[in-house]
């Protein structure tokens, strides 16, 4: 605990648990989750603590969190814990950083993707999904998948050496940062949050990856989503994409995808038709999810002056493979539904 | 040949390798000494044997730009070698 961050996290993570919730662990030592600009985790015993991105809107976060705590979303998403402050779910810190307070939850094991709870997950989603929106505390604010992917753009063209820039020098290859503008260029502008989504009536999670699952009561209660930074409105297909990429640019095992495509369908997940061909509908997600992974890479192996590995690889060559998508697929305007 | 029935003429057919007589008016069926036992032989062996494989799973359905795949050989020999060896891809899973 070095900074005055880390230090506030770890006095939240320590408060007293709410009265009726069981004893608290005997006071632990603080472990450092996570420390990222975007986002730090404090854990201490049962609890955990997150300071926020900050430069997120904590009116909106508020909303969210509202959200998560609300007993339509029981057993789909992790309920925060009451902050012990005047904000209720959230608190601020002087700089106007937002800070939140969660039950601690396993995550899932990083070393076997096939063994991970692909079947949950997309349980979990479809019962996200069908939650009606209409019922929960408004307004719901939009899901921010796309303007992350704006954001993964912003970061690349912010890399160290401009992708123009002489070949001989550390920075991104020019080929690459090429392909991945280029297949930029090629999606409609909702999925470059630029313009509403043309189905916005879903509640998505907005970030799913395998770091997103955690089971609660740690270590062997049921799998819950987590993070709610960018849950919100729209369609429910972008929940689906980054799986949907990954399968898309042979990473991930094609038997892994059928089965998370089964169990999202057998759920009544609605963001694909039940049946059939599913990439009309994940085609621009998918697309949009694999020019987002591959933007961050390009950015961070030129940050770190290293050659892309293979998988990020992989996807800056599914970058470069894409053609303008066919013309149904970038509806003109949005469609309420 | 006449039917020993109703004496219309018999024609010969060939099933399987069995020479068999067929009246043409009464359909009554004549057959050869140990014919009978030919053709049970032939109904036990059709009956043992094993059912056909099921047909290999199709490769799910993939975009246009989506990594070209073994596909039509099927994923079962790639399981491992087709992710397994993109030992990067296990950080790219867990990570926004």
């Amino acid at each position: 605990m070095t900074t005055p961050l880390l230090g506030r996290l770890a006095a939240l993570a320590a408060a007293p648990a709410p009265p009726g919730s069981p004893a608290g662990a005997p006071d632990t030592a603080p472990e450092v989750l996570a420390d990222r600009p975007d986002g730090t985790v404090v854990r201490r015993g049962r609890t955990v603590a997150k300071a926020h991105a900050p430069d997120g809107d904590p009116h909106e976060l508020a909303a969210r969190l509202r959200i998560a705590a609300h007993p339509l979303l029981h057993g789909i998403l992790l309920p925060p814990l009451p902050v012990t402050a005047p904000d209720g779910l959230l608190a601020l810190t002087g700089d106007g950083r937002a800070l939140t307070r969660w039950p601690y939850g396993s995550p899932v094991p990083p070393d076997d993707p096939d063994a991970a709870p692909w079947e949950d997950a997309a349980r979990l989603l479809a019962r996200l999904h069908t939650t009606d929106p209409g019922q929960l505390p408004g307004p719901v604010p939009p899901m921010r998948g796309p303007a992350k992917a704006a954001r993964a753009l912003a970061r690349l063209r912010a890399a160290p050496v401009p992708a123009d820039g002489p070949r001989a020098a550390p920075g991104p290859p020019p080929a690459a940062a090429a392909a991945v503008e280029r297949a930029w260029s090629l999606l409609p502008p909702w999925a470059r949050g630029e313009a509403p989504p043309p189905r916005a009536a879903t509640l998505c999670h907005g970030d799913l990856h395998l770091g997103q699952l955690v089971r609660h009561p740690a270590p062997d209660g049921r799998w819950l989503l987590i993070d709610i930074d960018d849950l919100g409105l729209g369609d429910g297909a972008w929940d689906l994409a980054r799986p949907a990429a990954w399968f898309a640019t042979g990473l991930l095992d094609p038997g892994i995808w059928t089965r998370f495509l089964a169990a999202y369908r057998a759920a009544g997940g609605p963001a694909v038709r039940p049946a059939g061909d599913p990439w009309p509908d994940l085609e621009i997600p998918a697309r949009a999810l694999t020019v987002q992974t591959a933007a961050l890479a390009v950015a961070k192996a030129a940050g770190a002056a290293r050659r892309l590995d293979e998988a990020e690889q992989a996807m800056v060559d599914a970058c470069a493979r894409m053609v303008p998508p066919p013309r149904q697929l970038a509806p003109a305007g949005p469609v309420v539904g | 040949m006449q039917c020993p029935k109703c004496h219309a003429p018999m024609h010969t057919y060939n099933r399987n390798g069995v020479q068999i007589e067929q009246c043409a008016g009464c359909r009554g069926i004549f057959l050869d000494y140990g014919e009978l036992e030919a053709l049970s032989r032939l109904e036990s062996q059709w009956m043992q044997q094993p059912p056909p494989p099921p047909a290999p799973q199709a490769y799910p359905a993939a975009p246009a730009w989506g990594a070209p795949h073994q596909g039509h050989h099927g994923h079962h020999q790639s399981h491992h070698g087709h992710h397994g060896h993109h030992r990067s891809f296990g950080h790219m899973l867990f990570s926004s």
